[in-house]
């Protein structure tokens, strides 16, 4: 199987087996328990003006893209 | 032209298979997320704050300078939608590597995005709609995209998926009867989940189809000289029309029970023209008072694309021909010094409060098949080196990114 192929199957059975139990899952993280998320210092994406450019930075520069969020279309970097 | 057998053009059957993956994965989500939005309806979702960004950028290394303005403003309605207004602009300076192995002479230019925003959150779900556009002298690019996110299981799961679509126009400033078009398709799915009380993971895969005129119509590949072989001569590169990539990443966030935050994450990347690139990425932040300091490493590394070459032997050698070093086999290490200071955290007539941060990054990038080129193109000089045994290309680059953020 070729690794894309693995990628896909592995998160298609990651995302079937999250969904086959939706119904009598208890968060085992309370919501009074979760202040850390809350902290800014926790946030995926700060700053997200700043992330959107540093990924056009690489993007422009790397064959590599996606799964980082969207950085828009166009260059200018040759 | 003649097919060169060692090189496969890029695999149809390959990207279908990924393709309908993807598709599968996709339906998959979008079946739960119906669902789900059906049966659940407690408020939990919320919309990101109100918020406006003024951001300078500034890019210097390889030749290249691009520098310019961003500003990105977010705005709440009723808590039910949010709007956003970008807008970008890079402006240009480049005598890169490329440019002077050209002969050509440095040139500017400027690149105009504009991107807008809506979001409209029911329960805990989430709809998003994006437009962007993007303009320069010789390339158009418009962008539509939709997402959808849902909180699950007592909101300590996310998933999302999303989807867009873009036209490009490809122009080139020497020839005004040259236009090309390009397609690009792009689908992605993610789960976001608690993992702990201290501890979030997020896993996105995307696939991204691209098909049209995908060269740079300036650019260049290198053959041997046939009547001195110790010189190259230069042909405007051939690509395929087609590309798909798939990226699969990794991302993790842990609060340190001090106060700060380590990040960590890893994608794997690979697509039809036979690259393959690992990105790992670590990262710290650490409040001090007013202030959060930040750290980050990040590392790259890909393989070069099947139809690569620093130097083929001759002009009609294969079928593809490129030698963009964004295609060839090569690393990079990234690191970040930064820091952000809170100003105004009691608020000021209708600001809640606000921010500045400085950021400054050291890019390294390191070709191990890309050669400078620039030492075999006069014969004559004193530094001369036969093509294809000039030293490996390598550069740095600093990245200063300023930016003010308010909240209201």
């Amino acid at each position: 199987m070729a690794p894309t192929s693995r990628a896909s199957a592995l998160l298609a059975a990651c995302a079937v087996l999250a969904l086959t139990g939706c119904g009598n899952i208890e968060p085992w993280v309370k919501p009074y328990e979760r202040q850390a998320f809350a902290d800014p210092i926790m946030s995926f994406d700060p700053h997200p003006i700043s992330s959107s450019y540093m990924h056009h930075v690489f993007e422009a520069r790397e064959g590599a893209r996606g799964a980082l969020g969207s950085a828009g279309g166009g260059c200018g970097c040759n | 032209m003649f097919a060169n057998p060692s090189m496969p053009e890029p695999n149809d059957q390959s990207r279908c298979t990924s393709f309908w993956h993807a598709l599968f994965v996709s339906a998959c989500l979008l079946t739960a997320l119906l669902a789900l939005t059906w049966s659940q309806r407690a408020p939990a979702a919320v919309l990101p704050e109100d918020r406006a960004d003024v951001l300078y950028h500034r890019y210097e290394g390889g030749g290249v300078t691009i520098h310019g303005p961003s500003v990105l403003v977010r705005k709440k309605m009723a808590e039910k939608y949010s709007v956003s207004a970008s807008y970008y602009v890079d402006m240009v300076t480049s005598a890169s590597i490329d440019v002077e192995v050209s002969g050509a002479s440095e040139y500017k230019e400027e690149r105009t995005q504009y991107g807008l925003g809506f979001d409209y959150l029911r329960g805990k779900t989430t709809y998003s709609l994006g437009y962007t556009n993007s303009d320069e002298n010789d390339y158009e690019a418009e962008t539509f995209s939709f997402n959808i996110a849902q909180d699950l299981f007592g909101d300590l799961t996310t998933i999302s998926m999303g989807f867009s679509r873009g036209w490009d126009v490809v122009r080139n400033v020497t020839d005004p009867t040259f236009e090309e078009d390009i397609d690009r398709w792009s689908y992605r799915v993610g789960v976001t989940q608690i993992l702990t009380k201290t501890l979030i993971a997020n896993l996105g895969y995307e696939v991204i189809t691209d098909e049209g005129y995908l060269n740079n119509p300036y650019r260049s590949f290198r053959y041997k000289n046939p009547t001195n072989e110790q010189l190259f001569l230069l042909e405007r590169e051939i690509y395929p029309r087609t590309r798909t990539s798939n990226a699969v990443a990794l991302n993790a966030k842990y609060y340190l029970p001090y106060r700060a935050a380590l990040s960590g994450g890893y994608r794997y990347f690979t697509d039809t023209w036979g690259i393959e690139a690992d990105t790992f990425e670590i990262g710290y932040s650490h409040p001090i008072g007013p202030w959060t300091l930040e750290f980050a490493y990040r590392y790259y590394s890909q393989d070069r694309a099947d139809f690569y070459s620093d130097l083929f032997e001759r002009r009609d050698q294969q079928n593809f021909m490129a030698r963009d070093k964004e295609l060839a086999t090569f690393s990079s290490h990234r690191v970040r010094l930064g820091g952000t200071y809170e100003f105004a955290p009691a608020g000021i007539g209708f600001i809640k409060k606000g921010s500045a941060s400085l950021f400054y990054d050291r890019i390294e990038f390191d070709y191990e098949d890309f050669r400078d080129a620039r030492y075999s193109m006069d014969v004559s000089a004193e530094n001369f080196v036969p093509a294809g045994e000039e030293p490996f290309y390598r550069f740095g680059a600093n990245v200063i990114q300023a930016f003010i953020s308010i909240w209201f």
